[in-house]
C-alpha cells in the first residue's frame, strides 16, 4: 500500500468561484451514461465550458496556461447535490489532485477520500488570498503538505483544516476502504447474525 | 455528541468496530442499487475478484434511464441499453435480487424500498444515490454514498463512516390550507440554509410532523440533503407501523408482534441532548415556490423575490448567477410567472398520495394550451393503484400526459427533458443548472398541488385560490 501514500500534492492552481457549486454542474447528468468512468476526464463544467456546437467557452478548465493545473481553488459547499461519484471522478481524471474549499458537501468529501483527492478546507478569508494569488499568476506553483498542514507558495502559506484521521488517512495510504473492510469479516458476519431484522425479529 | 437519540442507538447498534483510519466500520441492512452508480462498483468487485457478502441484503431497480413511454428492451438509447443490461448482467452474476422494467416492483428506488415494505425502524440503509435519506421517515439510517462506496458494501456489506451530529428540527402546529410537505421542508432548507446540514443528521419531529402520513414524511426526509443534511429521519410511530403492515416484505405473525416490540424501542428517548435544534411554527409557513438555482432559493408564492445586494456576500454571487439563468427580476412576485413544462414526479412527490392530490387539482380544468404536462409515477405500484382509482383518466382527462414509472424528468437522463430555455414547474429536488436535461432549462420547485394549479393556469399560481 505504500504507493498509496499521499503526502504532498503539488501543482498549478486553478480557480472556481462561487458557492454551492453543484454535482450537476460538475458532471452532467447525461455524461453519467457511460459504464465506466474512463472517458470523464473531458467532462468536468461541461456545460460552462462548451457551446452547444461544442466551442470553447471562456472558462478556468478552458485556459490554455492551466491545462496543467493539479490544484482547485473553491468557495463554500462545493459539490453539493447527487452522490455521483463521477463528480470527483471527472475532476481527477482531468487532472486535479487536490481540492481547497471554504467547505465541502459531505458526500462529495467523502467521495473524494475514496479516491485519494484531499479536499482540505482552509478560512474564508484564506481562500479569497489564495483565488487572488492563483488568478493573478497562472504560473505560481503551490504545494498542498498533509503533513504540515499548510499551503504554500513561493512566500506565501496559509493553514488547512482537515478531521486529523482524513490527513492520516491519506498520509499513511489507507484511503483504500475495500481493503480496510475487508479484515474484519468476522465481525461482520457476527454482528450480522445478532441484528433483530437479519433473523426476521426472531420470528 | 448527541446523545439517546435515533441517531446514536441505531449507529451504536451498526458499529462492526474502529477501523485503523479513526472511522467507523459500519454494517448497512438495507442496500438499493440503480443502474447509474452500479456497474462500475460491479467491475471493481471482479477486477479485485471479489464476491458479494449477504447478496440477499441488495434488492437493484432500474429507474434513472429508464424511458416513460415504452419500456420495452432494447432500449433506442443504446447507452442506456448498455446500462439496463449490465444491471442485469450483474445482479445475475451476483445473485441479487433485481425487479426489473417490466417487473410489478420496478419504480424509482426511493418509492419501490418503502412500498414493498423493506425499510424497517432501526435498519441502516445505503443507496449510491443521495437521496437515500429518504428512508429516514422509517426511523432508519439511510444515506447516500459513491460508487466506490457501493462496491464496499457489496462486498462486505459496511462502510466506513465518520459519525454526524444531530439537529433537532421541530416543527409544531397545523399546517395551513394549501400548505403541504414540500413547502414544509422547502421552508425548512430556506431557514437552515443549502450548507446548514452539512455534517448534521436531520430529526424532523413535533406535532406538525407527527399528523403526517408517511408520504408526506418521505418528501420531507428526501429534501434532507438539499439542505446540506446527508440523513434525515423522523421516530418511527403508529403511522409508520400502520403503513407498514401487510406490505410484501414486512414481517407478519409472531414475527410482526416481535418487530413492534423492537421497533418501539428505536426513537430518541426524552431526554436525548442534541447537539443543536431549532423549532418552526407550521402556521408561518405558506406555500411555497423556488426561483433561483438550488432549493434554498425559494420564497413564499405571494412573495417578492430578493435583492440580491442584500445579501450576504456568498449568497449574493449564487443569486446573481439564478436571475441571470431564471430570466427574474428581483423584486418580482413569482406569482403569475408564465410555464411551458409541468412534471408531477421524481423520489419526492411521486406517490399515491401526491398522485392523489395533484389530480385533485387538475379535476375538471384543462392544462392551457401552452403548457406540456406530463404525470409520471414513482413505481409500477403507484401506476397501478391510480388507474385503478381512475386518477389517471382525470390527468388525460384534462390534457396530461400520464407515462410509465421512472426518474424522467426529474434529471432527464432518459428523454424526457426541457428544450432550450423552457421553464417547468417541477414536484422534483433540484433546480441545479441543466438538471431537467437543457443547459438553458429552469427549474420551479413545488408541491404537486401548486404543479397541477400552474398546469391548468399556465402559470405559476397561489394554490389558496383554488382551494376556496
Ligand atoms: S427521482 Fe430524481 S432525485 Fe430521485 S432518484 Fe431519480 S433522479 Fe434521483
Amino acid at each position: 500500500m505504500s504507493d498509496n501514500k499521499i503526502v504532498k500534492v503539488n501543482g498549478k492552481a486553478l480557480v472556481i468561484t462561487g458557492d454551492d457549486i453543484d454535482t450537476d454542474r460538475i458532471i452532467p447528468a447525461r455524461f453519467l451514461k457511460e459504464i465506466t468512468f474512463a472517458n470523464l476526464g473531458q467532462y468536468p463544467f461541461y456545460d460552462e465550458r462548451f457551446n452547444e456546437d461544442a466551442s470553447l467557452k471562456p472558462h478556468p478548465f478552458n485556459e490554455s496556461n492551466r491545462q496543467d493545473a493539479k490544484i482547485l481553488f473553491v468557495n463554500k459547499n462545493f459539490g453539493c447535490g447527487s452522490s455521483r461519484e463521477h463528480a470527483p471522478q471527472s475532476l481527477k481524471r482531468w487532472g486535479i489532485n487536490a481540492i481547497v474549499g471554504e467547505s465541502f458537501a459531505e458526500i462529495f468529501a467523502s467521495n473524494c477520500i475514496t479516491l485519494g483527492i484531499p479536499a482540505v478546507a482552509v478560512s474564508s478569508k484564506d481562500i479569497k488570498d489564495l483565488q487572488k494569488l492563483a488568478l493573478e499568476n497562472a504560473d505560481l506553483v503551490w504545494s498542498v503538505d498533509l503533513k504540515s498542514a499548510t499551503i504554500s507558495t513561493f512566500g506565501f502559506t496559509v493553514t488547512l483544516i482537515m478531521p486529523e484521521h482524513h490527513k492520516q488517512t491519506l498520509q499513511q495510504g489507507l484511503w483504500d476502504s475495500t481493503a480496510l473492510l475487508l479484515n474484519n469479516l468476522d465481525k461482520v458476519r457476527q454482528l450480522h447474525d445478532q441484528l433483530p431484522y437479519t433473523k426476521n425479529y426472531g420470528g | 455528541m448527541a446523545v439517546g437519540t435515533l441517531y446514536d442507538k441505531i449507529w451504536d447498534q451498526h458499529v462492526v468496530c474502529r477501523l485503523p483510519t479513526g472511522q467507523y466500520q459500519l454494517f448497512i441492512g438495507l442496500h438499493l442499487i440503480h443502474e447509474v452508480t452500479s456497474p462500475q462498483a460491479c467491475d471493481m468487485l471482479r477486477e479485485r475478484n471479489l464476491g458479494v457478502l449477504f447478496p440477499g441484503r441488495t434488492i437493484a431497480t432500474v429507474d434513472h434511464i429508464i424511458p416513460t413511454t415504452d419500456q420495452a428492451r432494447p432500449y433506442r438509447d443504446t447507452q442506456a441499453e448498455a446500462m439496463a443490461q449490465a444491471l442485469y448482467d450483474n445482479t445475475s452474476e451476483f445473485n441479487i435480487r433485481f425487479f426489473g422494467e417490466g417487473s410489478p416492483e420496478q419504480g424509482i428506488v426511493h418509492v419501490m424500498g418503502p412500498e414493498l415494505g423493506m425499510v424497517h425502524p432501526g435498519m441502516t440503509v445505503a443507496c449510491g444515490d443521495s437521496h437515500t435519506s429518504t428512508h429516514g421517515a422509517f426511523g432508519t439510517l439511510a444515506f447516500g454514498i459513491g460508487t466506490t462506496q457501493v462496491g464496499d458494501v457489496l462486498a462486505t456489506q459496511c462502510l466506513s463512516m465518520d459519525p454526524l451530529m444531530v439537529r433537532k428540527v421541530q416543527i409544531d402546529g397545523e399546517l395551513k390550507p394549501g400548505v403541504f410537505a414540500k413547502d414544509v421542508i422547502l421552508h425548512v432548507i430556506r431557514k437552515l440554509g443549502v450548507k446548514g446540514g452539512i455534517g448534521y443528521a436531520y430529526e424532523y419531529c413535533g406535532s406538525t410532523i407527527e399528523a403526517m402520513s408517511m408520504e408526506a414524511r418521505m418528501t420531507i426526509c428526501n429534501m434532507s440533503i438539499e439542505g446540506g443534511a446527508r440523513i434525515g429521519y423522523v421516530n418511527p410511530d403508529e403511522t409508520t407501523f400502520a403503513y407498514l403492515e401487510g406490505r410484501p416484505h414486512a414481517p407478519r405473525g409472531t414475527a410482526w408482534k416481535r418487530a413492534l416490540q423492537h421497533w418501539n424501542t428505536v426513537r430518541s428517548s426524552d431526554d436525548a441532548i442534541y447537539d443543536d435544534q431549532c423549532k418552526i411554527n407550521a402556521g408561518d409557513i405558506a406555500p411555497h415556490v423556488t426561483w433561483g438555482i438550488n432549493p434554498g432559493q425559494s420564497v413564499s408564492i405571494d412573495e417578492s423575490l430578493p435583492d440580491p445586494s442584500s445579501l450576504p456576500d456568498g449568497e449574493r454571487q449564487t443569486a446573481q448567477l439564478a436571475y441571470q439563468h431564471m430570466k427574474l427580476t428581483p423584486g418580482q412576485s413569482m406569482n403569475g410567472t408564465k410555464i411551458d413544462v409541468v412534471f408531477v414526479g421524481s423520489c419526492t412527490n411521486s406517490r399515491i398520495e401526491d398522485l392523489r392530490a395533484a389530480a385533485d387539482v387538475a379535476k375538471g380544468h384543462k392544462v392551457a394550451s401552452h403548457v406540456r404536462a406530463i404525470v409520471v409515477p414513482g413505481s409500477r405500484q403507484v401506476a397501478n393503484q391510480s388507474e385503478k382509482e381512475g386518477l389517471h383518466e382525470i390527468f388525460l382527462d384534462a390534457g396530461f400526459e400520464w407515462r410509465e414509472p421512472g426518474c424522467s424528468m426529474c434529471l432527464a437522463m432518459n428523454p424526457d427533458r426541457l428544450n432550450g430555455d423552457e421553464i417547468c414547474a417541477s414536484t422534483s429536488n433540484r433546480n441545479f443548472i441543466g438538471r431537467q436535461g437543457s443547459p438553458h432549462g429552469r427549474t420551479l420547485l413545488m408541491s404537486p398541488q401548486m404543479a397541477a394549479a400552474a398546469a391548468v393556469s399556465g402559470h405559476v399560481t397561489d394554490i389558496r385560490k383554488h382551494c376556496v
